[in-house]
């Protein structure tokens, strides 16, 4: 057994304090031969402190496309050549879509858009759709509206949005090699608003950007520091039009490590399976990294590519004997 | 415009009758391969219209998509 893997079971699993960024460095230059026992670790972790129950969400996007920003991921990003255009959802759809996501068991229904950040005419479509979700979908609203303002937390609050999702994307060192027009502190800072205001904390980011795994073991240690609620983990599923659109896709048992790794910093968060997992990982991935320390999963289609259909992946939670977080264990 | 069209997907275009334009690169069907739009469309919706290259207003759900073109009408699937 490797000796990072003894140190993690007694630090991690036995005292629920997770591991640096030397620690997690160190579990993703783990030979594939030690791969099974470090998901293995994450998942008793994984149990341990969170338990079986897996939180399923669904996510739609509100405003499509045209957006300032030039995150080099993005296919909506109005600086690129990509396909996308600009369209925004009327609010008698966005009930429909948090209908169709509570079907499906979901507790958690995140609404973004994509901006850098919210004006006037989308707060106002958000208040207005979120009221109309609220009273006629038993489900918890999320937001993902990039950077606000302390007003516009304070509005969201007012909402009764519980969760806002705000992803540093990368590690500090590799953020500027990805985005140009804001910085890492500018996202941060959203996120201590939104921390202090009481709404719960979601930020994750994406892997398979070009960064190295030195920065992504910078990136988890720096996620810790955060301690979000919850880290969205995506691949990059390379789009096209994009600076990012001739990137390879991570490698399967590199996604694994680091679902591993992730988990043994971060041993109380909502590990959560985002973008990407379809071409990186297939369903034999998937299935490992739910016996690998992920405990959520985004259900059905992302904001602009499609994922497994619902029923895929609760059959698998079934299959697994992982239930589905009930609502009533979220409020 | 109101008239619903067909999906039409890369491999439909085999056919006599196959549109001109590939839906996902917009490129033209009968030049270059689109094996890889077709392989790549399974988790994509549409982007251009497959009758006149239009890039489509696609609205992604949680369940499903709609793709309107303003000359050929709306597509879901």
């Amino acid at each position: 057994m490797p000796e990072i893997l003894d140190q993690a079971r007694t630090q991690v699993l036995e005292n629920g304090v997770g591991l640096d960024e030397s620690g997690v460095l160190a579990v993703l230059n783990l030979p594939d031969e030690h791969l099974p026992a470090a998901l293995q670790l994450a998942h008793e972790v994984r149990m341990r402190w969170c338990g079986p129950e897996v939180e399923v969400e669904g996510i739609v996007s509100l405003k499509t496309g045209g957006c300032p920003e030039d995150c080099h991921f993005c296919s909506q990003s109005g600086l690129f050549t990509s396909p996308v255009r600009s369209v925004w959802l009327d609010i008698p759809s966005l009930v429909e879509a948090a209908k169709q996501t509570a079907k499906t068991g979901a507790t958690e229904f995140c609404i973004v858009a994509a901006v850098r950040g919210p004006d006037a005419r989308l707060m106002k479509q958000m208040r207005e759709g979120v009221a109309a979700i609220r009273a006629e979908v038993d489900i918890q609203v999320a937001a993902s509206l990039g950077m606000l303002s302390q007003e516009q937390v304070d509005e969201l609050v007012d909402m009764g949005v519980h969760r806002y999702n705000h992803n540093l994307e990368t590690c500090r060192s590799y953020f500027p090699n990805v985005v140009t027009t804001h910085s890492w502190e500018e996202r941060w800072e959203t996120l201590r608003m939104v921390r202090e205001s009481g709404m719960e904390v979601c930020c994750g980011g994406i892997l398979g950007l070009g960064e190295s795994v030195e920065q992504r073991a910078e990136f988890a240690a720096q996620l810790a520091e955060l301690d979000p609620h919850e880290v969205p983990l995506n691949f990059l599923n390379p789009r096209p039009g994009t600076p990012l659109g001739d990137r390879p896709v991570v490698e399967g048992k590199d996604a694994l490590r680091a679902i591993a790794a992730f988990r043994l910093a971060m041993p109380r968060t909502i590990l959560r399976y985002a973008g990407g997992r379809e071409i990186t990982l297939g369903d034999l991935g998937t299935r490992d990294g739910l016996l690998g320390g992920i405990n959520a999963v985004i259900v059905g289609n992302y904001l602009t590519t499609l994922g497994r259909p619902a029923t895929a992946d609760l059959d698998l939670l079934e299959d697994l004997k992982m239930p589905v977080k009930a609502l009533s264990e979220t409020l | 415009m109101t008239e619903l069209a067909e999906p039409v997907r890369p491999t439909d275009r085999a056919g006599a009758t196959a549109p001109p334009w590939c839906d996902r690169c917009g490129g033209e069907s009968a030049t270059g391969g689109h094996a890889a739009c077709a392989a790549a469309r399974v988790l994509e919706p549409p982007r251009y219209c497959a009758h006149c290259r239009r890039r489509m207003k696609v609205q992604v759900l949680p369940v499903g998509w709609s793709a309107a073109c303003v000359e050929h009408g709306e597509i879901r699937g």
